[in-house]
């Protein structure tokens, strides 16, 4: 098998156990939307200041629901030692690897398809700048959040407490990506300078990342 | 060697000493704008560059791990991230006491080196977290894992930062800043007594993480003479030193 079926086969796969649960998703979409209830109660912006910190909170909410995710990537896979199968089976490390980490994208980004709306009407959102430069902000922080993400889900499978480490690896890691998003979500929003620098950032910070995942991924997996 | 490591630490204590005086004393000058506060650099600046020496010094023996898997890559690994978190601690500390004074504040958030200085250390907390937490076998691969991202990290953070206003003094040297060279003679004096201490801790960490891998080893080897003979296979993947 070569290393896109293999990739499309696990991705399918996980893409069907989650539609059959919706595990995931569901905890991602309720916490996130607590997030939101909290801070707007919390904050009580005005339509002026929201603008301003709209892109922190929007971030952040999506940063935590997304460990929640990440969180249940591996886990899955360690019931009945399918990780350990896979280990021993002859298919690329990376090919699993990148099917975890595109499942992840795509639930993450149903979810924040889903909590967009709401963060407009809560927030009373109306934007200045272009909102196009919200897609490729939204894309490449997504991915720049679940591609490490996913490699550090699978390193803190082998530690202690591994619901904690997640979070403890990857937000420092996660810091560049953060300001990125955060900072490029309010400049949109605002509109008071241009975006591009940050689109930019994101993307170096992608493609660093993932290059690293993909070259250390395997050493992770048989790490033993 | 063990007799090396108690003449080593008393000429260091005097070194340091020695440094301490010549920051502190009149022969050196005070600033013209800033009085003795500024004496705080003999500090804040020996423990910066410290801290990103051991920090460099731990990303080269990560990688050595990685490609080579040699135990002793990963034991200067783990020594110059716990010693390298002290200093960039040192650091942090130091800075906004300097700060308060000088700009008024004591933290400037979205200043560059400040900023990438503590994301560096929270980075190399997370290395220290990550090793304490993680079950033995594994570790090593891990953590040297970890310290490649951590690495690459580091210059994204800065270029993320780079175009806000930067409120910290230009570097003292290659950084077309002017320093009197009676000041920058004190600082290097300083730095290389910071270097002489951080080696001994180092050092001595190195040693005690020998020990430590001994003594599990061997309790390693006991457990496994006194069972039956084995058939899994050994959760070990050193070799015994």
């Amino acid at each position: 098998m070569s290393c896109w079926s293999v990739t499309l086969a696990t991705l399918k796969k996980d893409i069907r156990l989650e539609w059959r649960s919706k595990d995931a998703l569901n905890s991602m979409l309720f916490f996130s939307l607590l997030v939101v209830v909290i801070f707007a109660f919390a904050f009580d912006p005005l339509a002026e200041e929201s603008r301003q910190i709209a892109g922190g909170l929007i971030w952040v909410a999506f940063l935590f629901a997304a460990v929640v995710a990440l969180n249940q990537t591996w886990a899955r896979e360690l019931r009945n030692q399918v990780l350990d199968a896979y280990r021993v089976s002859p298919a690329p490390a990376n090919a699993l690897f990148l099917a975890k980490a595109l499942g992840n994208f795509i639930f993450v980004s149903v979810l924040e398809a889903l909590m967009a709306p709401l963060f407009v009407v809560f927030y009373n959102l109306h934007v200045l700048g272009p909102a196009w430069q919200l897609i490729p902000i939204a894309i490449l922080g997504t991915w720049a959040l679940v591609v490490n993400g996913t490699f550090f889900a699978a390193m803190s499978l082998r530690t202690r407490s591994r619901e904690i480490m997640l979070p403890l690896l990857l937000f420092p890691i996660s810091i560049p990506a953060v300001l990125g998003m955060v900072a490029g979500t309010t400049a949109v929003l605002t509109g008071d300078n241009p975006a591009h620098f940050y689109i930019v950032l994101l993307l170096t910070y992608d493609v660093v990342f993932t290059t690293a995942c993909l070259a250390l991924f395997e050493t992770v997996l048989h790490a033993e | 060697m063990k007799r090396l490591f108690p003449i080593l630490a008393v000429l260091t204590a005097i070194f340091l000493a020695y440094a301490l005086h010549l920051a502190l004393g009149k022969a050196t000058p005070t600033d013209a704008q800033q009085g003795d506060v500024y004496r705080i650099i003999y500090y804040h600046v020996p423990s910066a560059w410290t801290a990103f020496l051991l920090f460099s010094i731990n990303f080269v023996a990560s990688i050595t791990y990685l490609i080579r898997r040699k135990p002793k890559a990963d034991m200067v690994a783990l020594v110059s991230a716990e010693v390298g978190v002290v200093f960039c601690t040192i650091v942090l500390v130091t800075g906004p006491i300097w700060a308060r004074p000088v700009w008024g504040i004591w933290w400037a958030p979205g200043d560059i080196r400040l900023t990438s200085t503590l994301v560096l250390w929270l980075i190399y907390l997370s290395y220290l977290v990550l090793r304490r937490f993680s079950t033995s076998a594994q570790t090593q691969m891990l953590a040297a894992a970890l310290a490649v991202f951590g690495a690459l990290d580091v210059p994204l953070v800065y270029f993320s930062i780079w175009f806000f206003r930067t409120q910290h003094p230009q570097p003292v040297i290659g950084g077309g800043g002017s320093m009197d060279p009676r000041m920058l003679h004190v600082l290097l004096i300083n730095w290389l007594a910071f270097l002489c201490f951080a080696f001994l801790v180092c050092w001595s960490r190195y040693r005690l993480e020998l020990l430590h891998r001994e003594v599990e080893e061997a309790h390693a080897m006991k457990s496994l003479q006194s069972r039956a003979p084995a058939k899994t296979s050994l959760p070990l993947n050193r070799s015994p030193q």
